[in-house]
């Protein structure tokens, strides 16, 4: 029986296995084919996205009014970044939830950029306000007004948020260039 | 026996050796994206962030941008990337090869490790770009790359350096080597017990089958509470077991396999070879302990169909025909059902579903999507597409399909973008032109007037220089001074002229007058010098006023222009561009999912066929033991 058993699934599972084997290189061979194509259009793609950024700058964001907010969460921070909003001169310029992901790559240490707009030059103001929790799980929201300049060149704003264990300022604003 | 319980498990011991050691390196080197440390440049760190998420295409067209603008700058050494060069080159490669760009990753890494750069930097470039190497399954030119590394090696990375190498030892089969260079990693924490099991593989590729099952069985007792080193252990122990199991070494086989965690990856194959272990040594009552555990798992998965097939076998040679008979009987049922829905499964995938499903977003949030597949309730054609789609080359094509759907609703989106943008130009046309021209006469106008106010600036800077050099007195007078003088000038000519006896005395009340006047350019020169001077500062005070505006103007001038000059060509060629692309897209991703359905309708298909074979062993099989369970009963004996 047991010799049966193995023998009659032998038989079967070998001659499934040799036409597979075959099937298998022949769409390996077309799969290795298609991946250097994918390679080559992902370049090409790439290629559009940077000019196509470019152009939108250009169109979009002149430099003489561009103006762009980034956000990261202070280093070693422990804070869970729920939500940030940001108002320019009183309007309301952008209201950000984050996903996990995205919480997860701020505490990283990446930068999100959460706004690109215009504004003219001269004096303006940003304020900031950050929801959020602590580790205890207490809730955390702050808000803080900052002015600033904005001249001729692009104007970057680097906004670095941190629990208030850390005894670094809730928000802090730097300049970028 | 043995060869032929290897092949009913469905892998050979070398084929399942080999994948192991694939994957055990791809866990432990696997590229991740430079840390930013102390950040300097917000670009580098926008990078970062999508990378993090595993959105390499942003990442890397966020740092080919960047990179290209430091590249381009007159003083690199002042531009805020400077800081982070090296790392931003080094996770340019990281993000290509994540993001499956084989053929253009390593690149960058490659000029830097060209460049005159002190000999970490060197040395970690030239051991990420034998990685890459090694990925691009190139281990001659990863060797050559490693080879190049000499000098200070930064600490962090000197055990990868060492477990690459000896990875690329045991691809150009060189396992003697690749055992010397593991065996100076086995306490290498950050590698866990990869290099413990790939030293136990390298000893047995070696041919130093002793030393290697040691090995194995030390790795399989790493007793770690990290998942990555249990999947180790686990995949240690199922060698092992196999490998012993072979050698008709049964009972180092039982313990190899009974080591395995019950849940976990290899859980379902542990417990069928640990079944088949017990079986081999005559032990039947032993084998029906963890075949009874596995015929109650997902009735798709290979180890359980197996199993259920086993285990009334097991029974069988326990002379328990009665319920042998009743279990197969279930097997056959069970049998028939899985059979109706492979064949539902390959309809579903005939029908586009499987690709449908693949494309959800929700179920690409999550980072093991694949195994979440099965999930879906309405896509029955991915139960059992799960160890197919764990394969390397469906991964590969899997994400080749995915990303080119990424790729796919990006064009669309430009592609549409492309009118928006005509209307924003056309709108800024019809607002601009009709302005422009009178803007630009009153422009005219009072650039004119700025340039002769300038004129007269430059004159009376002048002036005052002169005076500075040869005091002139009569410079500084006022305009009723001058006006006197001049009037003064014009009586002397009148009385020079005049015959009138009273020109003598009207000559001298005029010579009084002047020296009057002279008197006091003299006495008061100083004075008048200086306030001159502060006349003069004042004046450039209200002219970088005057430039401001003016520059401020011309600059307003240029941007109205740049809205909506410039941009027809651009956008031509872009939208050709994207149109070309689109196509091409497409054509691959219709390409690139008919094969996927190819493969999986063969996959699936391979399933039917050995599901068919059980079904009519389980059928011959159940007819035999009802035989024998009545012959044992006419007998007298136990069903």
């Amino acid at each position: 029986m047991r010799h049966v058993v193995i023998s009659l699934v032998l038989n079967a599972v070998l001659a499934v296995g040799v036409t597979a084997a075959h099937a298998q290189d022949a769409n390996r061979e077309q799969m290795k084919g298609l991946d250097e194509q994918v390679q080559e259009v992902k370049s090409d793609v790439l290629s559009i996205a940077a000019e196509l950024n470019q152009l939108e700058e250009k169109l979009l964001y002149p430099s003489n009014t561009h103006l762009a907010v980034f956000v990261t969460i202070a280093p070693g921070e422990t804070l869970r970044l729920d939500a940030m909003r940001v108002h320019i001169d009183g309007q309301l310029a952008t209201h950000y939830i984050y996903t996990f992901k995205e919480l997860e790559a701020l505490q990283k240490g990446g930068v999100q950029r959460i706004y690109t707009g215009n504004v003219a030059s001269g004096q303006h103001e940003i304020e900031l306000s950050l929801a959020g929790k602590l580790a205890s799980g207490q809730d955390y929201t702050r808000t803080e007004r900052f002015p600033f300049s904005k001249e001729v060149g692009p104007k970057l704003i680097g906004v670095t948020v941190a629990g208030p264990d850390s005894g670094k300022p809730a928000i802090a604003v730097g300049d970028w260039h | 026996m043995h060869r032929a319980l290897h092949i009913v498990l469905g892998l050979a011991p070398a084929t399942a050796l080999a994948f192991a050691a694939a994957l055990a390196f791809a866990a432990a080197l696997a590229p991740r994206p430079s840390a930013a440390g102390d950040l300097r440049d917000l670009y580098f760190g926008e990078s970062l962030y999508h990378a993090y998420q595993g959105r390499y295409f942003d990442a890397l067209e966020r740092l080919d941008a960047e990179l290209a603008q430091h590249r381009r700058v007159d003083e690199p050494e002042r531009d805020s990337l400077q800081y982070h060069k090296h790392s931003a080159e080094f996770s340019v490669g990281d993000y290509e090869l994540h993001y499956r760009m084989h053929h253009r990753a390593g690149r960058a890494i490659r000029a830097v490790l060209e460049s005159d750069v002190e000999d970490p930097v060197r040395n970690e470039a030239a051991f990420r770009l034998a990685r890459i190497h090694f990925q691009k399954g190139q281990p001659q030119d990863a060797l050559e790359a490693l080879e190049r590394i000499r000098g200070e090696v930064p600490v962090s990375i000197r055990d990868e350096i060492a477990f690459l190498r000896a990875n690329v030892y045991l691809a150009l089969g060189r396992p003697a080597e690749a055992v010397d260079v593991l065996k100076g990693l086995q306490g290498a924490r950050n590698l866990g017990g990869f290099a413990a099991y790939n030293r136990g593989i390298a000893l047995l590729q070696a041919g130093r089958s002793s030393e290697a099952l040691q090995q194995l069985d030390k790795a399989g007792q790493l007793a770690d509470a990290d998942p990555a080193t249990q999947a180790i252990e686990d995949r240690s122990n199922m060698v092992l077991g196999k490998l012993t199991l072979e050698s008709a070494d049964y009972e180092r086989a039982q313990r190899s396999f009974d080591r395995v965690h019950l849940e976990g990856p290899y859980s379902n194959q542990a417990l069928l070879n640990a079944g088949w272990a017990y079986t081999a040594a005559a032990n039947y009552e032993r084998a029906l302990v963890p075949w009874n555990v596995l015929v109650q798992r997902d009735a798709t998965d290979s180890a359980v169909q197996e199993a259920k097939l086993a285990l009334p076998f097991a029974y069988g040679k326990l002379n328990a025909y009665g319920r042998a008979a009743l279990l197969y009987d279930k097997a056959l049922v069970s049998f028939g059902e899985e059979l109706q829905k492979v064949d539902a499964s390959i309809r579903s995938v005939r029908e586009g579903k499987f690709l449908a499903a693949l494309v959800r977003e929700e179920i690409k949030q999550d980072k093991d999507w694949v195994v979440r597949l099965r999930l879906l309730p309405d896509a029955p054609e991915t139960f059992y597409l799960t160890t197919l789609m764990a394969s390397h080359d469906f991964q590969t094509a899997l994400q080749n399909y995915l990303d080119m759907e990424d790729l796919r609703k990006k064009l669309l989106t430009w592609r549409s973008g492309f009118a928006a943008y005509e209307d924003i130009i056309r709108l800024r046309r019809e607002n601009y032109e009709p302005l422009l021209p009178g803007v630009d006469a009153q422009f005219r106008e009072l650039d004119a007037q700025m340039r002769q106010r300038l004129e007269q600036r430059d004159n009376l800077d002048k002036r005052l220089q002169g005076i500075l050099i040869a005091p002139r007195a009569e410079l500084l007078a006022t305009a009723d001074e001058r006006i006197d003088l001049i009037r003064i000038r014009s009586l002397e000519a009148a009385l020079r002229s005049s015959a009138d006896p009273q020109v003598p005395a009207l000559q001298e009340r005029l010579a009084r007058v002047k020296g009057a006047i002279a008197w006091n350019l003299r006495t008061q020169y100083h004075a008048r010098l200086t306030e001159a001077h502060k006349h003069l500062l004042a004046l450039d005070a209200d002219i970088a006023v005057l430039k401001t505006r003016y520059d401020a103007f011309v600059r307003a001038r240029q941007a109205a222009m740049h809205s909506y000059v410039g941009y027809d060509d651009p956008i031509k060629r872009l939208r050709s561009r994207v149109g070309d692309a689109l196509a091409e897209v497409n054509t691959l991703m219709a390409r690139q999912g008919e094969l996927i359905e190819t493969v999986a309708v063969n996959e699936l298909k391979a399933r039917g066929t050995r599901l068919e074979v059980y079904q009519t062993q389980a059928r011959y099989a159940v007819a035999d033991s009802y035989d024998r369970a009545a012959r044992a009963q006419a007998s007298g004996g136990a069903p």
